[in-house]
């Protein structure tokens, strides 16, 4: 046996660990979160010379690493929590490194007896990864004492104190109904060691997030698309409903369904071959063409769901002519 | 009298370390695990009592061994044996079968002998 080494190379463990790559990979997927990226680096940090320290014989038992990720919806939380799964994977925290992402309906049953079996069943699939609990604090109904999450909280409580190596445990949600939770469970808040408030994105972030979005779905934006999209995200932001890059994807995506409606249109007025640069390109009016705009004289007026556009008229099920020209062919 | 049935059987008893190897190695598989456990080894008796549902899903050892150390603790003194079932298709059936406890005195069996017809004997295992 070698002598125990009395000193440790730390950027040799980082780069042997590879955890700098899913930092930057974080860094340049995610835009904006800065408090959120500072966080995950001051853990990973941890994790690192946890693991030097204890190449070193310096044990100090294994950290603890359950966390609690609040913020608004689309704000990043799931992403970050598969990152965090593969970060602690790398570090050797985690030996599977998967994510099992849940809800309450998943951990508590329908009648007594129900809960401890499907927790634990859901408990044993997260084992040597990371389970993730969206909206946690639903697990927790105070209106009914005979509820059956409060069955859930108590097994979840005792494995992630009991089975640290086996399992980290993420909860994310609302940061005001988190808070009740807490307040609700102390044992839950004294659990978890690392709380991360994701912000809201400035109109700015969205609009870079909005671009890397069209850009991962192989779109381009000409001049006046972005400055259409830059408009439509200043108005957004104030509507009710409001979901951060989630709302993003979602215009882009019906911004998409109406470019394609358009080079339909267009290509059964004017027949011809439809260019790879038409197929790629996101116009300014496929943007101004959403509703957002349209309610834009009465911005308090609620808007009934999520930016739904009018029924538009799709060419493949309204040109009747279509289909006779069709018939008559074959 | 020690039972040797299943894989492993004429090995001395793995360890918990060995176990958890032996799982990990069925769950990269894509096997399904269970586990099952009776005072009565016989080896006709195909039909152990089932510990819970089997476990599928599962991506590391450590919820299995979480079973088998409950299983343990609740029937001490029994049989209980791991399996491991490959649900692919034209194959679905057990792939790995080991037994992980034994009761402390293993009672092991005996020969009897039967009359039947026209002063034929035949011969069964019995319980000791």
């Amino acid at each position: 046996m070698n002598a125990p080494a009395t000193a440790i190379d730390l950027r040799a463990l980082l780069q042997e660990t590879r955890v700098q790559d899913v930092l930057d990979q974080l860094e340049r997927e995610l835009v904006g979160l800065a408090p959120v990226k500072a966080r995950i680096r001051e853990i990973a940090a941890f994790l690192v010379v946890s693991r030097a320290r204890k190449q070193l014989g310096l044990e100090a038992g294994t950290p603890n690493l359950h966390m609690c990720f609040t913020g608004n919806p689309g704000t990043g939380k799931t992403t970050v929590a598969m990152k965090m799964a593969d970060i602690l994977h790398r570090l050797g925290y985690s030996r599977k490194g998967h994510l099992v992402s849940i809800t309450r309906d998943d951990l508590v049953g329908q009648y007594i007896g129900h809960t401890a079996p499907k927790t634990k069943e859901i408990l044993k699939k997260a084992m040597g990864g990371v389970l993730f609990i969206d909206e946690a604090y639903y697990l927790y109904r105070p209106e009914n004492e005979r509820d059956y999450g409060q069955e859930a909280i108590e097994i979840l409580l005792q494995v992630m104190e009991n089975q640290r190596d086996d399992l980290v445990v993420i909860l994310a949600g609302y940061k005001d109904r988190m808070d009740v939770f807490f307040q609700s469970n102390p044992g839950f808040g004294s659990r978890i060691a690392h709380h991360i408030d994701f912000p809201d994105y400035s109109e700015a972030e969205l609009f870079d997030i909005a671009k890397l979005m069209a850009q991962q779905m192989h779109y381009q934006l000409p001049g006046d698309a972005e400055q259409a999209l830059a408009d439509y995200i200043a108005r957004r932001t104030k509507q009710p409903r409001f979901a951060n890059a989630r709302s993003m994807r979602n215009a882009l995506d019906r911004a998409r369904l109406r470019q394609a409606n358009r080079l339909f249109n267009r290509a059964l007025r004017e027949g011809g071959s439809t260019g790879a640069d038409l197929l790629q390109t996101l116009a300014a009016a496929d943007i101004r063409a959403s509703s957002v705009f349209r309610n834009a004289s009465t911005p308090d007026a609620p808007v009934p769901g999520e930016d739904i556009d009018e029924p538009y008229s799709s060419p493949l099920f309204n040109e009747r002519s279509l289909f006779r020209k069709a018939n008559n062919g074959h | 009298m020690k039972i040797t049935q299943g894989t492993f059987s004429f090995l001395p008893e793995l360890t918990d370390d060995e176990i958890r190897a032996q799982i990990e190695y069925c769950l990269r598989k894509g096997w399904a695990c269970s586990l099952e456990y009776t005072d009565d080894p016989h080896p006709r008796n195909t039909y152990w009592e089932m510990w819970g549902l089997p476990m599928f899903g599962l991506k590391d050892a450590a919820g299995v061994m979480q079973e088998v150390t409950a299983c343990r603790e609740a029937h001490p003194q029994t049989y209980i044996k791991f399996n491991a079932f490959d649900s692919m298709r034209g194959v679905e059936s057990l792939a790995l079968s080991f037994i992980i406890q034994r009761p402390p005195e293993e009672a092991g069996f005996r020969v009897v002998r039967a009359e039947s017809n026209d002063r034929v004997l035949r011969y069964t295992l019995e319980r000791k």
